[in-house]
């Protein structure tokens, strides 16, 4: 790919972009949010049809302009939401065969089930998978939903596959597991794979070639060797990286926060104790599954609890809802915040008064406009969130300024305990620093914190105290400033 | 070269403003084309005080239907059973009348009182049980009209007439709330109506709590918003004002009608769809919504007197809501 440059409305997302895959090789394509790597990835297989530039392909000239176009080139992308691309009630077998379905059918107008199963099954144990082709894809687990998809691409006949960030939503051994296949492929099938992720020690893992991108350009295009993570991630910020962590002096007040035993229903917690003290952040570590977002979530009321009890400040908790909790002075931001943390057609200042209206309303009811606005300014200041003003629609700003939404509506909420589900996903470096400065300004407050994440740096970087969650329930307890990553993550996977 | 790309970004943006501006006040502009265009075929009978009342008495009943669907829209849900509880409220309220010679404010509030266990019915089966809005309130389309006509016997009611049995009816149907339904006072209630409403959804935090339901309810669930109170309320309040169509309804023609509300209930749908595009709000809204029921009362009178056959004008009408449509919905692509 040659000279691709490509224009949205306001925006130049690649400029100028070089870039070229081999077959049999292993790619990374790396750089910070909005760096333009998805957009790259795209013109490639076809999503877009404006952009200039040139693609050769075995040193020909093609033209790549519908996704059609690159499936006949044997270009295969797997989108990072692997469920927009399935289709849930039909099964292993359908989906895998789809393209050949869609495509391949040429006058034929009866479809021969036991020759699509067959065939199904061949490319599955291809790629070595154990999956019964009869299954609805609705009842497997995201890690098997990927491999679906892949096996989709090589269904056809694939010579490069490009994954976009497959293995954030998998957990430890989901994601060895979808490295065998990638090695798989490259070694067996000289498939050249190209492979977006922010988790860098995966990149070295399992990349040669490393393409790092910045504002839609690329920064540098470089084997992999001799390199190391601090270097890559100065390539990426394009300055030298000083872990972020603002430090703080609390004094910790009295337990604030006991919990008991908490069990939720279907046991995706049980048996969970802990607690929190006035000024205190406190980590929940564990991976993916581990059952933090459920942890945060029984507490917060959204899912049931059937045991177990939750003091604050020496009185007992009654949280049957979430609504019920934000009245007893909770507050929970939660993990998925385009779903469930923000209003995406509602203006920022809405949103932003969206958990505390009544602050801003007479006792009848009415809206006092001027002061909602004013707080939504106060609070889009305070945060640094980047809009152009404060009746922007949410959906228009980036990820990162979504998430500072997501934690500024509860700014003002008065609660005592702020529980933060992963606050920092998909956020990019400089509104992470935002947002740990506002939660240790909640700390200075006196209130207490509770911070779940599996990004370990980030646990040890700010949390007084951490708890590690394994299986649904906290397994260990540990002062933080005595601890490293490596024993983080030895009680995380299950280590005694 | 570089002369002519400044120039045709300029173009487009002018293409795109110009594309806006017809999206956003679309439906509007209808409304005076329209207005205009009827004036002009015929001034004398069209451009005349009394007909420009005449219109505003006919969309009354639709705006105060509309503004109930439209608010039911707000928490993304559909209540289509309001063209069934308008004619169940128009029975009710005249056998109210007629049969028990009820006084008009005990009777009004006899079915009010009823219009809300109705709601509390929808409202049960959508929160609790969980049956979608559109499915719960399809079947109550059926069931509310079928109770209408049962508790009447299958007839009609008016002054006078026996009930069924053959039992005679001694009650009037008082003077008072024969005004009611006669203008000003029809269309003062209408605009009363659409006032409190826009008030209530745009400048309280209920109506705020309403629209973010029915932007994302699992994000409202999550802020602390007791989500199904409020979807309940919704089901409550365009239940309530469903009754209030069938009791403006029952005084304009003085009698009970079989299905007499039916006919509302597509006019009044098409009113509140077009209200989301009005103004370019994107969102139910209770001006838009009259806004909607002005450009479907409009085109049926002017139709009406172009003497366009009734049964055609389903044709204009639909086609008319399909262009609304299209303004909202093309956009948002």
């Amino acid at each position: 790919m040659r000279d691709i440059s490509i224009e949205f409305p306001g925006v130049k997302a690649l400029s100028n972009v070089d870039f070229q895959v081999e077959s049999g090789k292993v790619y990374a394509l790396v750089g910070a949010n909005g760096a333009g790597k998805s957009t790259l990835m795209k013109v490639m297989a076809g999503a877009y049809d404006h952009y200039t530039g040139s693609i050769y392909f075995n040193g020909e000239e093609v033209s790549i302009r519908t996704p059609r176009d690159a499936k006949n080139l044997g270009i295969e992308i797997v989108y990072q939401e692997v469920d927009t691309a399935l289709v849930p009630y039909l099964t292993v077998a359908e989906n895998i065969m789809l393209n050949v379905l869609v495509n391949k059918m040429d006058k034929k107008v009866f479809v021969r089930w036991p020759q699509i199963h067959k065939a199904a099954r061949q490319i599955l144990s291809r790629l070595n998978i154990e999956l019964d082709t009869n299954t609805i894809v609705d009842e497997l687990k995201l890690a098997q939903k990927q491999m679906v998809l892949i096996a989709r691409a090589i269904a056809e006949d694939c010579r490069f596959l490009i994954l976009d960030e497959p293995t954030a939503p998998l957990s430890n051994t989901e994601t060895d597991e979808l490295f065998r296949l990638v090695r798989d492929l490259v070694k067996n099938h000289q498939v050249g794979v190209v492979f977006i992720s922010h988790r860098l020690p995966e990149v070295f893992e399992i990349c040669e070639d490393i393409t790092i991108m910045k504002d839609g350009k690329v920064v540098t295009n470089q084997t992999l060797e001799g390199l190391t993570v601090n270097k890559v991630v100065e390539h990426m910020l394009g300055q030298k990286l000083s872990e972020t962590f603002p430090k703080r002096h609390v004094h910790l007040g009295d337990v604030l926060l006991e919990v008991n035993n908490l069990t939720e229903e279907e046991g995706l917690v049980h048996h969970a104790n802990m607690n929190v003290r006035a000024g205190e952040i406190v980590g929940i570590a564990g991976l993916v599954g581990a059952g933090k977002t459920e942890f945060c979530k029984t507490l917060f009321g959204a899912l049931k609890t059937i045991d177990g009890e939750v003091v604050l400040k020496g009185k007992k908790l009654k949280v049957t809802s979430p609504y019920s909790a934000v009245t007893q002075g909770l507050a929970l931001v939660p993990e998925e915040r385009r779903r469930e943390g923000v209003l995406v057609e509602e203006p920022v200042y809405s949103n932003l008064s969206s958990a505390t209206l009544s602050k801003f309303s007479t006792p009848l009811g009415f809206i006092k406009a001027a002061a909602e606005r004013l707080n939504a300014k106060k609070v889009i200041t305070d945060l640094g969130i980047k809009t152009p003003h404060d009746a922007q629609k949410v959906a228009f700003l980036s990820g990162g300024n979504q998430q500072k939404v997501a934690v500024g509506k509860w700014l003002i909420a008065d609660a005592d305990i702020y529980i933060f589900d992963e606050p920092t996903k998909g956020v990019d470096v400089g509104a992470k620093h935002d947002i740990f400065e506002l939660i240790g300004r909640l700390a200075e407050q006196g209130k207490g914190v509770i911070y779940a994440s599996c990004e370990f740096t980030e646990i040890l970087g700010i949390t007084d105290r951490t708890y590690v969650m394994y299986d649904g329930t906290i397994v260990q307890e540990l002062e933080t400033k005595n601890i490293t990553e490596e024993q983080l993550l030895f009680y995380s996977t299950g280590g005694k | 070269m570089q002369v002519s790309i400044p120039a045709k970004t300029k173009k487009a943006k002018f293409g795109t403003q110009s594309m806006n501006f017809v999206t956003k006040w679309g439906s509007v502009l209808a409304i005076f084309i329209i207005f205009a265009f009827f004036s002009l075929r015929m001034p004398d009978i069209f451009l005349t005080t009394s007909n420009m009342i005449s219109i505003l008495r006919s969309i009354s009943i639709v705006t105060v239907i509309a503004i109930g669907i439209t608010v039911s829209l707000t928490v993304d849900g559909f209540d289509l059973s309001v063209g069934s509880m308008a004619t169940f409220a128009d029975t009710l309220v005249i056998s109210m009348f007629v049969w028990h010679s009820l006084p008009t404010l005990p009777a009004i509030l006899v079915t009010l009182a009823v219009a809300l266990l109705v709601g509390a019915f929808n409202a049960f089966l959508i929160v609790k049980v969980r049956i979608p809005d559109m499915l719960v309130t399809l079947s109550g389309l059926f069931i509310f009209e079928g109770v209408a006509m049962t508790y009447a016997g299958g007839g009609s009611i008016s002054q006078g007439m026996p009930r069924l049995d053959g039992t005679p009816t001694f009650g009037v149907i008082p003077p008072f709330f024969k005004l009611i339904g006669s203008a000003p006072y029809i269309i003062i209630i209408m605009v009363i109506v659409v006032a409190l409403v826009h008030i209530f959804l745009n400048y309280t935090k209920y109506g705020r709590y309403m629209y973010v339901v029915g932007g994302n309810k699992e994000a409202a669930r999550l802020s602390g918003i007791p989500v199904e109170r409020y979807r309940a309320l919704a089901y409550l309040l365009s239940a309530t004002l469903a009754t209030i169509g069938g009791i403006m309804l029952a005084s304009r023609i003085g009698s009970a009608q079989i299905n007499a509300g039916a006919g509302y209930l597509m006019p009044a749908v098409a009113a509140a769809f077009i209200g989301l595009s009005v103004a370019g709000a994107g969102r139910p809204n209770a001006i838009g919504t009259f806004a909607g029921a002005v450009l479907v009362g409009l085109l049926e009178n002017g139709l009406v007197m172009m003497s366009v056959p009734y049964y055609s004008m389903n044709i204009v009408k639909g086609s008319v809501l399909i262009l609304a449509l299209a303004l909202t919905y093309f956009k948002k692509k």
